[in-house]
């Protein structure tokens, strides 16, 4: 088990677990309601061509976030597939 | 106040004077870009613009069909991910769900992407059950390989479901058959209720039967005591001027 | 009345009921309903590994990568500049022999009939014109660019263009499904607007709303390409000069996009102050496109929708304009007299009175910029027959003492000024607001006139013609 840190870096093809979404007011709310609650595995799939903002793989759909937001959802990596 | 403008937009008064003679109402709720105005097309003979991008459909769009002698108005509503709404527009699909008492509603899921689109699905089933699940973009699940259980699916929502590829036409027969049968109630669809954690579950039980005095059977009081304990003052705001005397100035 | 509503105590006492803070019991709410229906998909879809995913990654890897994302975007723009250019010239020409054809047809008919010549002249020379003009020069490149553009939006290309951008529209202070929104600008401007719906921040849906005007629209860039066909030449088959008339135009498409990047910049650094709103945009999976029925569904759409509008604009337009034309105070026409009036300003930006004017007749619709500008120009002068396109270059350079200068002022005008009538009037309607309405209107009419002013005086002093 790796240590707890940031989504916004996860590399890119790295799976992860959310563990907490810390932002608050309508952006927690958007966040969650893309299905990014604790326990959901999401998987970085690319970043766009200047670095901001990343697709990532949430619950089958392909969802990019700027980096603002990424800052805000702790994840504890994992390897597989 | 784009918000009160929103709700005004539906207001029952508008919403009754383009259907004096009863036809059935069908809301098409859904996803951003599952293929919501493509049905809504197939169904009615429009022609909405459709493209693969999501948030193409910003307006409610209205549009009729004829099905074995009985007339049905569709209502294509703004895509939306939740009924927690953040915008203008997902608050037009909700209050249009919660207030306007369609006949049927049917949410539009894409296949290749169910369990997001479950989330969406499991939210209506709390507050209607009168709900259809059209399962459309079958054409694309079928080439990603998914192999999907429709008959479980239905069994574990209790909802019927359709398979439907509407930019082929396919499964819109079946759609029309069973928007027909729910509607003269040949179909009972019996939506299964989500279980909450504990502490959820004891605060809707002192709540529900509350509700259930005050606004009787109109709104599943079960959903209304949630949105109560979630202190949603969207809905609270959405609900009164929904109420017959509205329009006389009530303000909060 | 509402606060004694048994619902609102209801609300007030719930809190204390459930032992829950409101936020909590949201979080709470959420995540159950999320577990049930993660729950329910892994016992109803069975996903074996599939290459369809892997299809779409491998897209991806090209569209979304570092070094091919841009060169992508602006190959696929030019290619379809160019498709449009090549395949205009053809039906261009053939509709305008023809509908000149039928002037002459109609012309003798109306000797045969011994009609007045006013009324020659107020239905063949004004109306009919007009809208020969619109059908013939405008159509074309709208009917074929219209449908390309609907390949790309219905194969999932255009949330890609926006992911690919946003780090300049968050830079910019905006949100970035505004690229898609200047997509939609593309056919219509107006139309943009209401897409602006999708942004749900009111302030980048503000900005996005006021700079829209600066993605040429349909009946726009045809100007664009009628112009740098009759300057470059894209109707010659050499390859070479069809490539540069395709380039300037992807120039001039491009300075759109540039100018639109750098006024969100000074809206939100000035009349719109604010932070960037969290930016959330699903990039939906690839479909194919069925060609087939995209391009004959858009191909009937847009010929539909222009010649209403050409009914519904150009004709009317054509009608005024002709009786400007001959309305005769102290021996010059109205149109010459206001032509005369505007002269002197519209040369500063390197334009003349008459193409100054075009653009004010032309606010009901863009697309009658140009087929007022001919009519005005025909009026005028000797030359009454305009039998093919080739006689335009002789009318604009030959008649008028147009430049390449000209050709550039009047093409950076196209992109930038005031929004045409059925946009304001839609941006009126979304926003409620006049002032930003005011706003809308000023915005790219203030750019536009700066542009030509500075390129006119620069080349001026240069002495570059």
């Amino acid at each position: 088990m790796h240590a707890c840190m940031t989504l916004d870096r996860l590399l890119p093809g790295c799976f992860a677990l959310v563990e907490e979404v810390q932002a608050q007011g309508i952006t927690r709310r958007r966040l969650l309601d893309l299905g990014l609650v604790p326990g959901t595995i999401i998987q970085a799939i690319h970043r766009s061509p200047l670095g901001d903002p990343t697709a990532y793989q949430i619950r089958g759909a392909i969802i990019a976030l700027r980096q603002e937001d990424t800052l805000q959802i702790r994840i504890i990596p994992f390897e597989g597939t | 106040m784009p918000i009160i403008n929103a709700v005004r937009v539906l207001s029952d008064k508008n919403f009754k004077s383009d259907c004096t003679k009863k036809p059935a109402v069908i809301a098409l709720a859904g996803n951003p870009n599952t293929g919501k105005s493509t049905i809504f097309n197939a169904l009615t003979g429009m022609r909405q613009h459709t493209g693969n991008w999501p948030g193409k459909t910003v307006l409610r769009t209205q549009g009729q069909y004829i099905y074995n002698g009985q007339k049905y108005v569709l209502v294509d509503l703004p895509g939306t991910y939740s009924l927690l709404p953040h915008s203008a527009e997902e608050e037009v699909a909700r209050d249009f769900l919660c207030f306007s008492y369609p006949d049927v509603t049917v949410v539009v899921v894409d296949a290749t992407c169910l369990e997001r689109n479950l989330n969406l699905v499991l939210q209506i089933g709390e507050v209607t059950r009168q709900l259809i699940l059209c399962l459309n973009l079958m054409d694309e699940a079928r080439r990603k390989n998914l192999i999907i259980d429709s008959d479980l699916l239905s069994r574990r929502l209790g909802i019927p479901v359709v398979e439907t590829a509407a930019r082929n036409g396919e499964g819109l027969n079946q759609l029309r058959q069973t928007i027909c049968d729910v509607v003269n109630h040949r179909i009972t669809p019996v939506p299964t209720p989500i279980t909450y954690p504990p502490d959820l579950e004891q605060a809707i039980a002192i709540l529900e039967p509350q509700v259930r005095q005050i606004m009787g059977e109109r709104l599943n009081p079960r959903w209304v005591a949630l949105r109560l304990i979630a202190g949603d003052q969207s809905f609270i705001r959405s609900f009164f001027s929904s109420l017959p005397d509205a329009g006389e100035g009530v303000k909060l | 009345m509402s606060q004694n509503h048994p619902l609102s105590s209801l609300l007030r006492q719930s809190q204390n009921i459930s032992g829950l803070e409101p936020a909590k019991a949201t979080d709470s709410i959420v995540q159950s309903i999320y577990h049930t229906a993660q729950k329910i998909a892994r016992e109803t879809v069975q996903m074996p590994g599939s290459r369809i995913q892997n299809l779409d990654r491998r897209l991806d890897n090209i569209f979304l990568s570092r070094i091919w994302g841009y060169p992508v975007m602006l190959i696929l723009l030019t290619m379809i500049l160019w498709i449009t250019i090549i395949g205009a010239n053809y039906p261009s020409s053939w509709l305008a022999s023809g509908l000149f054809w039928l002037e002459e047809r109609l012309t003798q008919g109306l000797q045969f009939l011994d009609a007045a010549a006013w009324v020659h002249g107020f239905f063949i020379e004004g109306v009919y014109r007009s809208v020969a003009w619109v059908i013939s020069v405008m159509l074309p490149p709208m009917a074929i660019f219209f449908p390309l553009f609907t390949l790309l939006e219905d194969a999932g290309y255009l949330p890609r263009v926006a992911f690919n951008l946003d780090y300049f529209f968050k830079k910019a202070g905006a949100h970035g499904k505004q690229a898609l929104t200047m997509c939609m600008g593309f056919g219509c401007n107006a139309a943009a607007i209401v897409s602006c719906r999708i942004i749900d921040s009111p302030r980048e849906r503000l900005i996005a709303a006021l700079t829209n005007n600066f993605t040429p629209c349909n009946g726009r860039f045809p100007t664009l390409i009628a112009m740098a066909t009759l300057f470059i030449g894209g109707s010659s088959l050499v390859l070479g000069t069809q490539l540069m008339a395709t380039l300037t135009v992807a120039g001039f498409i491009l300075l759109g996009i540039i100018l639109t990047f750098v006024l969100s910049y000074f809206l939100s650094r000035t009349l719109l102050k604010g932070e960037p709103s969290s930016f959330i945009l699903e990039l939906p999976p690839y479909r194919s496109p069925r060609i087939g029925q995209v391009i004959i569904r858009s191909v009937m759409d847009r010929t539909l929708f222009v010649l209403a509008r050409a009914i519904i604009v150009a004709a009317p337009a054509g009608a005024i304009t002709w009786i400007l034309a001959n309305t005769y105070i102290d021996g010059t026409s109205l149109l010459s007299s206001f032509a005369a009036f505007l002269h002197p300003f519209a040369s500063h930006m390197g334009l003349d009175g008459f193409i100054l004017m075009a653009f004010i007749l032309g606010l009901p619709a863009n697309e009658i910029v140009l087929p007022i500008l001919i009519m005005a120009y025909v009026s005028g002068g000797s030359m009454m027959e305009l039998e093919s396109l080739g006689d335009l270059r002789q009318l604009f350079v030959v008649e008028h003492g147009w430049t390449w200068l000209t050709g550039i002022c009047f093409m950076l005008f196209t992109v930038c000024h005031w929004p045409c009538g059925t946009t304001l009037y839609t941006l009126q309607k979304e926003q409620k607001n006049a002032y930003w309405t005011f706003m809308a209107f000023l915005l790219p009419t203030c750019t536009g006139i700066l542009l030509c002013v500075s390129v006119n005086y620069l080349v001026q002093f240069m002495h570059l013609l």
